[in-house]
């Protein structure tokens, strides 16, 4: 399905490097900030110190009933071939399926305004999931994608705990079915990792961008937040945004317009 | 690089290589290959059989590390192609999960009594293309005998010399 479309995503994004390359020369910079310009990461080269990744949230444009970057979500990261145990409770199973992104919906008491907006794993640069985690199975990437490493994590939960954002989801089953790039079992730990396969193969969306551009409402940006010129970092640059919890000062890599 | 762990990894697979090459001589004459797989069509796997038999372990644990934390995705060795290359069609379009009992893992790992986890959490069945399904169940070809170039004769030595094994090792290591 996406692979018909990564083509020329590819082309469009080697271009766009390109670009940058050509306008890093005559970009002025301000003091203090450091221009590097992205590489494309290529499957061979692995994650990069001189890109991070980030998204950039517009909560103005997240429609009411539209749950459509959850969807999308579920199915590329194999969350939907999960089957509720049986004889679970809707409510046990509400509560314990695993969740990378979800909708919040805020409302302001005193003036009834009410903001809707995709909650996900804010891939902190100073994340308390690795902080506390005691195997480093919790870790970053050198390109700031927050992970978890299966393969070393014990299931103990504490970067469950340590989350401000409740961004993690433990497997409590076993699980019958898994997708190639989406390995999961029970007993560990897991959250939104930006899609990083996609990513790895040079993508330059995620799923949930994909799926909210396609219904039209463009509330979501991937990019690079090191590239002044990225679209995302320039989105940044004329529009006021928040990080949510600033005051825990983790410097996430998930920002929030118009909230 | 460095070579004091290099002796001790070496002295260490000569002692296992020994320990298994007198297994080997009884157990391991036959292949788990099964005829119903596309290792069954071709001459080698990424290294000689009796090498995978005892190292594949080490070749996966190596490259899991380099693509989980690093990102470097185009490895050497990924279990998702041992999967695409051993998991065998089922004769409906799909495939056996490679852990099912006599399919190509689980055969030598019920006999060693050795526990493979891998599967709670991997994919046990090569990623299924939606339209190409029909195709995959076509060739009709997979029937032939004697033509299978993994499946080793049972007249066939099934063992590299310890010797062979150790370079053939440092080969890889150094790739
Ligand atoms: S949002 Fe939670 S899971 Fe994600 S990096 Fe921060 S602390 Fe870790
Ligand atoms: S549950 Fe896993 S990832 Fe989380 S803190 Fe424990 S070992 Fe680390």
């Amino acid at each position: 399905m996406s692979g018909n479309r990564e083509q020329p995503k590819e082309i469009k994004r080697r271009e766009f490097i390109g670009m940058t390359v050509l306008a890093a020369g005559a970009a002025s910079v301000a003091p203090g900030i450091l221009l590097t310009v992205a590489h494309a990461t290529a499957e061979a080269e692995g994650a990069s110190s001189e890109v991070r990744w980030g998204l950039l949230i517009d909560s103005n444009k997240c429609a009411e009933s539209c749950n459509a970057c959850v969807d999308a979500c579920n199915r590329e990261n194999g969350i939907d071939l999960l089957q509720r145990p049986q004889g679970q409770g809707d409510e046990m199973w509400d509560a314990q399926r695993p969740q990378w992104i979800r909708k919040v919906k805020l409302k302001d008491n005193q003036t009834g305004e009410v903001t809707n907006l995709p909650m996900m794993c804010q891939h902190c640069e100073f994340p308390p999931c690795v902080d506390v985690c005691p195997t480093a199975a919790s870790f970053k990437r050198a390109d700031g994608i927050v992970l978890v490493d299966r393969h070393t994590c014990i299931g103990c939960r504490y970067c469950m705990m340590a989350c401000p954002y409740k961004a993690r989801s433990f497997i409590h089953q076993n699980v019958e079915q898994q997708t190639l790039r989406s390995p999961r079992g029970k007993g560990c730990v897991e959250s939104c990792n930006l899609c990083v396969h996609r990513i790895d193969a040079g993508a330059t969306t995620t799923a949930c961008q994909d799926a909210c551009d396609k219904d039209g409402h463009q509330a979501i940006l991937f990019g690079d937040l090191r590239d002044p010129e990225s679209a995302l970092s320039k989105a940044l640059r004329e529009k006021s945004s928040r990080q949510i919890r600033a005051d825990l000062e983790l410097n996430t890599g998930v920002r929030y317009t118009s909230l | 690089m460095d070579s004091s762990t290099g002796i001790l990894r070496a002295a260490g697979l000569t002692l296992a290589g020994g320990v298994v090459l007198l297994l080997s001589t009884a157990v391991y004459s036959e292949s788990a290959v099964t005829s119903g797989s596309k290792a069954a069509g071709m001459n080698s796997c990424v290294a000689p059989t009796a090498e995978m038999r005892r190292n594949h372990m080490d070749y996966l644990k190596h490259d899991r590390d380099s693509v989980v934390r690093k990102g470097v995705r185009d490895v050497n060795n990924s279990l998702a192609d041992c999967i695409e290359c051993h998991a065998e069609k089922d004769g409906q379009g799909g495939y056996h999960p490679v852990n099912a009992e006599g399919q190509f893992c689980s055969t030598c790992h019920a006999y060693l009594a050795v526990s493979l986890t891998c599967f709670q959490c991997h994919s046990k069945t090569p990623e299924q293309k939606q339209s190409g399904a029909a195709s995959l169940s076509g060739g009709g070809s997979s029937g032939q005998e004697g033509g299978l170039g993994l499946l080793i004769q049972s007249d066939e030595a099934a063992a590299l010399s310890v010797e062979e094994m150790v370079q053939l090792h440092a080969v890889f290591r150094e790739e």
